[in-house]
C-alpha cells in the first residue's frame, strides 16, 4: 500500500482561496509565519477576508502585505503590537479585529480541529473580552463559553515534510501551526525540505499527514524568513 | 530595578519573562542557577540571548529576541505551552503594566483609541501563573503614576499582582493596598509617596534601599 501524494503548486493550492474566505495562518513572529503563501494570496488578490493569526507580524511582511494590498476585513488575534498598520486600520475603522486571550485562540483552534463545540475556561471572565459570553458553573467554578475555531482555509509553515502531508516543525516554528493544521477544511502546508515517503520517522512527525490536505515545496526562501535585524 | 527585580527569582522554578522590561531579567540571573525560563511562543529552557550573526532563525522567546537553547531545552506548539501555564506549572511571571491597582488589578493591553497591542499571552499568565509580578516604570511619559486606586485602562486580570518593582521602590501589594517595601539609592520615602497615586504604606524604621 502507498500513501497518497499531495504535493501541488503554489498556484494551485492559493487559487483555491476565494473572496470572504476564513484563513488561519501559522506563526509567532517570523519563525513559523508560512510567507511565501501569503505572498501568493497577496498576488493572486481573494478579497473580504477572515485572517486568524497570532500576531500581524511588523511591517513588511507577511500579514502586513494582505493590510496593505486592502484584503483583510476581519483579523482574529492576540497581538498586533508591533505592526502600526494593523493598530491604525483598527482605529479607523477600515478593519475588525477581534483579540482573543492567546492559549485561548490556540485551544479554541484546537477544539475545532479535535470535533469539538468549544472549550470552557475563567480566561479573560474579569475583563471586556469575557463581556457577553455564555457562562457555565462547573462545579463552583465560574466559567465561560469560548466556541471552536475553524476556517476554510489553513496556511502552514513546516521545516520537513513528505508528500502525503506529514509535517515537522522547526524549533520556535511550531506555534499555532500544529493546531491550526487539523482546524481547516482545507490544509495548505508550504515546507523546507521535502522527504521521500518513509524517510521522515514516524516517531517525530509532529502533525500527522491525514490532516494535511496540500503540500508545497519551497524551492527558495524569501528575505522574510531570515533573522530580523531590528 | 532590573536587577533587583531578578533577586525574586529562586532556585527550581519555571519562570516566565513578560516582554518589555522583564525581559531584560535574564542578564541578572546567575548562569550557575538553577532555574527554567518559559516563554509562551514554545520554549522551556531559555539560554542567553545571542546575537544575530549566531542566531538560529526559527529559535525565538515571544517578545521576539533570539535566544539559545540550554541542556534540556524542550519546544512544544502554544496549545501545550498554555496548558503549562493554565495547569499551573508557572511559579513565576514578570510582566509589564500600564497601571496596577492597589488590589493587584492589572492592565497591560489596551489604552483606548491610543495604543491597543493586544493581551497576547498576558492574560493567561496574570490570572494563572503562582506569583505575578510587575516590572515597570514608577510615571508613564506624561508624568502619571501607574500606581492607582482602581485601574481606569482595561484590565488584563484582577487581583493578581502582589508585588511591583519600579525605578523608584519595591511596593507590595497587601490586603490593605501598597506598602513600601524597598526603596531606590538616593530617594526619599516622599518622592515615592508622591509619585503615587494612591495611598502606601510606609513601614516606620529604615526600608531596604536597593
Amino acid at each position: 500500500m502507498k500513501l497518497p501524494d499531495k504535493t501541488t503548486t503554489i498556484l494551485d493550492a492559493i487559487g483555491e482561496i476565494t473572496d470572504g474566505a476564513s484563513v488561519m495562518v501559522g506563526g509567532f513572529g517570523v519563525p513559523g509565519t508560512p510567507f511565501c503563501l501569503i505572498n501568493e494570496l497577496v498576488r493572486q488578490g481573494a478579497k473580504d477576508l477572515t485572517i486568524i493569526k497570532n500576531d500581524a507580524n511588523e511591517s513588511g511582511m507577511g500579514i502586513d502585505h494582505l493590510l496593505k494590498n486592502g484584503q483583510v476585513a476581519r483579523l482574529i488575534t492576540t497581538h498586533i503590537g508591533l505592526n502600526p498598520r494593523a493598530i491604525e486600520m483598527m482605529n479607523a475603522g477600515d478593519i475588525k479585529v477581534e483579540f482573543c486571550a492567546q492559549g485561548i485562540l490556540a485551544e479554541r483552534i484546537r477544539a475545532a480541529g479535535a470535533g469539538l463545540a468549544g472549550i470552557l475556561t475563567d480566561i479573560g471572565i474579569d475583563t471586556e473580552l469575557g463581556v457577553g459570553k455564555q457562562r457555565v458553573d462547573v462545579g463552583d467554578r465560574t466559567q465561560m463559553v469560548e466556541t471552536a475555531l475553524g476556517a476554510d482555509f489553513a496556511l502552514i509553515h513546516a521545516d520537513r515534510a513528505d508528500p502525503f502531508g506529514n509535517l515537522c516543525y522547526s524549533g520556535t516554528a511550531q506555534n499555532f501551526n500544529p493546531a491550526m493544521a487539523m482546524a481547516a477544511n482545507v490544509v495548505i502546508a508550504e515546507f523546507e525540505a521535502l522527504h521521500p515517503l518513509g524517510q521522515l520517522s514516524p516517531d517525530i512527525i509532529h502533525t500527522p499527514g491525514p490532516f494535511v490536505d496540500r503540500v508545497v515545496e519551497l524551492t527558495e526562501l524569501t528575505g522574510e524568513y531570515a533573522v530580523v535585524r531590528r | 530595578m532590573v536587577a533587583r527585580a531578578a533577586r525574586d527569582i529562586q532556585a527550581g522554578m519555571t519562570v516566565n519573562l513578560g516582554i518589555g522590561l522583564p525581559t531584560q531579567v535574564i542578564e541578572y540571573i546567575a548562569p550557575d542557577m538553577q532555574v527554567c525560563l518559559h516563554s509562551e511562543n514554545g520554549i522551556a529552557g531559555i539560554g542567553p540571548a545571542l546575537p544575530y550573526d549566531a542566531a538560529d532563525r526559527n529559535l525565538i522567546d515571544a517578545g521576539g529576541a533570539y535566544v539559545s537553547p540550554v541542556g534540556g531545552t524542550s519546544y512544544f506548539d502554544s496549545t501545550v505551552s498554555f496548558a503549562l501555564v493554565r495547569g499551573g506549572r508557572l511559579d513565576l511571571t514578570m510582566l509589564g503594566a500600564f497601571q496596577v491597582s492597589m488590589r493587584g488589578d492589572l492592565a497591560n493591553w489596551k489604552i483606548p483609541g491610543l495604543f491597543t497591542p493586544g493581551a497576547g499571552g498576558g492574560m493567561e499568565l496574570a490570572q494563572k501563573a503562582e506569583q505575578v509580578l510587575v516590572l515597570t516604570t514608577h510615571t508613564d511619559r506624561k508624568g502619571r503614576s501607574k500606581l492607582v486606586q482602581d485601574c481606569t485602562l482595561p484590565l488584563t486580570a484582577r487581583g493578581c499582582v502582589t508585588r511591583v518593582f519600579t525605578d523608584m521602590a519595591v511596593i507590595d501589594i497587601t490586603p490593605n493596598g501598597f506598602a513600601l517595601s524597598e526603596i531606590a539609592q538616593g530617594l526619599t520615602t516622599d518622592d515615592v509617596v508622591n509619585a503615587t497615586d494612591a495611598p502606601l504604606d510606609v513601614p516606620s524604621g529604615g526600608i531596604p534601599v536597593f
